[in-house]
C-alpha cells in the first residue's frame, strides 16, 4: 500500500469509530487515542479494522507503534510490501 | 502457591502455605482478627489533627508524615506520558498542599463548597484533592474522558463552586456548557493555553503566591470530605457523599486487603475520576504511608509491564479489563520483564474471570486477588486476602468490621436472610461501617431507598458458598457495567435524545469479552427521518460530542418501535434478551412493540 492509500484507510476507519472527529487533520506524530478522544476499546476496534481492511496481521506487541498516524504508515508499509500483489 | 481442583472442574482453589509468605500478611489470622475486631478501636491507628481538633484525611494522609520520620520518604512518584519523572515526598506534599488549601482561602473559598477536579493524572490532581481536603471543601474528581454534558451535569448536581482543569480541556469540554453551571465562580488551570471566561485563574501565580504553611481548621470526622458519581437506572448521576471519617475505612483496608507494608511500592492503575482511583490510587497508600506510582500514559500493556519492572512495583492494584487486555499479548510478554519485586496484584471493577486470576500465575508467578465494593461502600468491602486461600471467580470474604448477608426481599418488603449456600439474592451489608456514604446529594428519596432495615442494599445480585466466600451473579438492575464503570443508560438515552432525528432511545449493556459490557443503543426515528448508514454514524459523533468516549454508545441500531411498557417505560430488559438471543421472560407488561 502506498502512503496515500494507508492514510485515507486508517482516516476512513477512525472516523466509523470517532465520527464527531477529522481525523485527517490530526498531527502525524500526536497520539491517535489523545487527539480524537478514543478509549482503549475504540483504539482495540481500530486496530481490529485495519487488520481486516489491510489484510496484515498486526500483534498485540506491535499495538505500541500504531499509536500515531505516522507509526500507523510505516507499520503498514512495511507489512504490506511482501504481500502478493505489492510493486 | 498450588492451583488445585478439590472437588473436579467445578471448583478450582489457590492454596496458599501463609507461614511461608513473606512479608507476613498484616491480616495473617482471619477468623480471630474478625471476631476481635472493632472500629471503635481501629481510629487509634490514626493520629487525629493536633490537639483533639478531629480527623481530616489530608492530615492521615500526609501532614503526620511529613512531621515524622516519613517527612523525606517519596510519598507520590510521577511518571509522566513521555517518561518524564517527578518524586514528591511526604515533606513536599505537605508544603503544596498547604499551598493550594491557602490559595483556595485566598479566593474567598469557604469549607463546604465543592472543588471539582477535571484532569488527566497529572501532580496537580493530587495536590488539589488533597489541598481541598485540607482547607475543609469537598473533593470531587471527574473522568477527564466524560464529554459536555456529563460534566455540566455533575458540576451542576453537586454545585461545584471550584473547577479545576487544563486550558486543552477547557476549551473542548466546558467551555460551550459553563452557563449550565452557574455555581461555578473559578476555574483553575493548569498548563499553558490561551481560553476566555469568567473567573479563570492560572496554577502557577495562585501557587507562588501561597504560603506553604497552614493549618488544618478543626475537622468533625462526619464532615463531607469528597464527593463521588455513580449512575442509576433511572433520572440523573447521584453524587455519594463521603466524610472525613471514612479515612479509617481507607487506612484498614488499604492494610487488610492490599496487605501494604512500609518498604511497598504501591501502582493503582484507577484514574481518580473513578472512586478507587481516589480511594486507593491518593488516600489509602499515603495513609499508610508507602510510595505511590502514579502513571499519567493510559493503558498500554508493554508500557505497563516495563513500570512493573522499572519502578520495583511490590503491591499492584489493577482491574479486569487491562488484565484481559495484557491476557491477549499472552503469558510469554510477561517472562521478558523481571518482575521480581511484585508481590501481591488485586484486582477491582467487575468480576475477574477465573481464567484470568489463574493466568496471574502463569505470567506472574501470582495470582490476582479479586475484590468488591462500590462507589456508594468508600473502601473495599469483601476481598480476597493475602493469607487465605483465593477461589478463582469469587469476590472473597467480608473484611473484618464487615458483615455481608444475602437477602431476598420485594421492592424492600418481606425481607428475608437467605442461609442456604449458593442460593442469590441480594448482596446487603449491614451498615455503620465508617466509608459508608452518607447520602446522595440532595437526593434524600433516593438515598433511603438503598436502605431496609439495618442493611445496606447493593443492588448486586450474589450468593455465599460454605466457606464464607461470596461469588458475584449479576445486576439487579439495568445499570450498565463497561470497563468497570457504572453507566446509567438513562444519561445515555437522553442525550441521544436531544438529537433532532431522535423519537425514542434504549439503552443496554451488550456483552463483551474484554470490557465486560459495551453501550448499544436502539433508537427510533422522527417521522421524516429514515435509517442510514450517514445517519448511524452522525448519532455516534453526537453521542461521542456530549457524553464523551467513555460513556458514549459504541454501538446504534435502529428500531421501527421500541418495546415498552404501558406505562411508556423502554423495556431495556426485553432489548437485551433480544440483542442476546435470550427467552424473553415475563412479557405481561409489554404494551408496544415492532412486531
Amino acid at each position: 500500500m502506498t502512503e496515500a492509500e494507508i492514510r485515507r484507510l486508517a482516516c476512513e476507519i477512525l472516523s466509523d469509530i470517532a465520527p464527531d472527529t477529522d481525523p485527517a487533520t490530526l498531527a502525524g506524530d500526536k497520539d491517535i487515542r489523545e487527539g480524537l478522544d478514543i478509549d482503549s476499546m475504540d483504539f482495540l476496534n481500530f486496530i481490529i479494522g485495519l487488520n481486516k481492511r489491510a489484510g496484515v496481521a498486526i500483534p498485540e506487541e506491535d499495538y505500541p507503534k500504531l499509536f500515531t498516524m505516522d507509526g500507523v504508515v510505516a507499520h503498514l508499509i512495511r507489512e504490506t510490501q511482501d504481500l502478493p500483489g505489492a510493486q | 502457591m498450588n492451583l488445585s481442583s478439590p472437588s473436579g472442574m467445578s471448583e478450582r482453589r489457590i492454596t496458599k502455605d501463609r507461614a511461608t509468605l513473606s512479608p507476613r500478611p498484616n491480616l495473617f489470622d482471619y477468623d480471630a482478627e474478625r471476631s476481635r475486631f472493632d472500629w471503635a478501636n481501629a481510629w487509634k491507628l490514626l493520629d487525629g489533627l493536633p490537639g483533639g481538633r478531629g480527623y481530616n484525611i489530608a492530615h492521615e494522609a500526609v501532614d503526620r508524615h511529613a512531621t515524622g520520620s516519613r517527612a523525606d520518604k517519596v510519598a507520590i512518584r510521577w511518571i509522566g506520558k513521555t517518561g518524564e519523572r517527578r518524586d514528591f515526598t511526604y515533606g513536599d506534599l505537605r508544603n503544596e498542599t498547604n499551598r493550594f488549601a491557602n490559595a483556595l482561602a485566598g479566593l474567598g473559598v469557604r469549607p463546604g463548597e465543592r472543588v471539582f477536579i477535571l484532569m488527566g493524572r497529572l501532580p496537580e490532581l493530587y495536590v488539589a484533592v488533597l489541598g481541598t481536603l485540607k482547607a475543609c471543601c469537598v473533593a470531587s474528581p471527574l473522568f477527564s474522558a466524560f464529554g459536555p454534558e456529563p460534566i455540566a451535569t455533575r458540576v451542576g448536581i453537586g454545585e461545584g463552586h471550584v473547577l479545576i482543569t487544563t486550558p486543552e480541556l477547557y476549551r473542548r469540554k466546558v467551555q460551550a456548557v459553563r452557563d449550565k453551571m452557574p455555581s461555578l465562580s473559578h476555574v483553575i488551570l493548569v498548563g499553558d493555553g490561551e481560553v476566555d471566561g469568567p473567573g479563570l485563574h492560572r496554577w502557577p501565580s495562585l501557587m507562588h503566591a501561597a504560603s506553604p504553611d497552614y493549618t488544618i481548621a478543626p475537622t468533625d470526622p462526619e464532615d463531607m470530605a469528597l464527593l463521588h458519581f455513580t449512575s442509576g437506572t433511572t433520572g440523573r448521576p447521584k453524587g455519594a457523599v463521603h466524610v472525613h471519617g471514612a479515612v479509617v475505612a481507607h487506612h484498614v483496608t488499604g492494610l487488610y486487603a492490599l496487605d501494604l507494608h512500609e518498604d511497598d511500592i504501591y501502582w493503582c492503575t484507577a484514574d481518580p475520576g473513578w472512586v478507587t482511583g481516589t480511594s486507593y490510587g491518593i488516600l489509602a497508600p499515603l495513609t499508610n504511608g508507602v510510595t505511590s506510582i502514579v502513571v499519567e500514559a493510559e493503558f498500554d500493556a508493554q508500557t505497563w509491564y516495563s513500570t512493573l519492572e522499572r519502578e520495583r512495583v511490590s503491591v499492584w492494584y489493577s482491574a479486569p479489563t487491562a488484565i484481559r487486555m495484557m491476557m491477549r499479548l499472552g503469558a510469554e510478554a510477561a517472562k521478558g520483564y523481571d518482575l521480581s519485586a511484585l508481590r501481591f496484584m488485586a484486582s477491582v471493577g467487575e468480576p475477574l474471570n477465573p481464567e484470568a486470576v489463574v493466568w496471574g500465575l502463569e505470567a506472574f508467578g501470582l495470582p490476582f486477588h479479586d475484590n468488591w465494593w462500590q462507589t456508594e461502600t468508600g473502601g473495599i468491602m469483601i476481598a480476597n486476602l493475602a493469607a487465605l486461600d483465593i477461589k478463582p471467580g469469587s469476590m472473597g470474604v467480608p473484611l473484618p468490621g464487615i458483615e455481608a448477608a444475602i437477602l431476598r426481599h420485594e421492592k424492600g418488603r418481606n425481607v428475608e436472610l437467605i442461609e442456604e449456600l449458593m442460593v442469590e439474592g441480594e448482596l446487603a451489608l449491614r451498615k455503620g461501617w465508617p466509608s459508608m456514604m452518607r447520602g446522595y446529594l440532595n437526593e434524600e428519596e433516593r438515598y433511603r431507598k438503598c436502605f431496609v432495615g439495618d442493611w445496606y442494599l447493593t443492588g448486586d445480585l450474589a450468593k455465599r458458598d460454605a466457606d464464607g466466600y461470596y461469588w458475584f451473579v449479576g445486576r439487579a438492575d439495568d445499570v450498565i457495567k463497561s470497563a468497570g464503570h457504572l453507566i446509567g443508560p438513562f444519561e445515555v438515552e437522553s442525550a441521544l435524545m436531544e438529537h433532532p432525528a431522535v423519537a425514542e432511545a434504549g439503552v443496554i449493556g451488550k456483552p463483551d469479552p474484554v470490557v465486560g459490557e459495551i453501550v448499544k443503543a436502539f433508537v427510533s426515528l422522527k417521522a421524516g427521518y429514515e435509517p442510514s448508514e450517514s445517519l448511524r454514524k452522525e448519532l455516534l459523533g453526537h453521542g461521542r460530542k456530549r457524553l464523551g468516549p467513555a460513556v458514549a454508545p459504541k454501538e446504534i441500531d435502529f428500531s421501527a418501535n421500541l418495546p415498552k411498557t404501558r406505562s411508556g417505560k423502554i423495556m431495556r430488559r426485553l432489548l437485551k434478551s433480544r440483542e442476546l438471543g435470550l427467552p424473553e421472560g415475563d412479557l405481561s407488561t409489554l404494551e408496544s412493540d415492532e412486531k
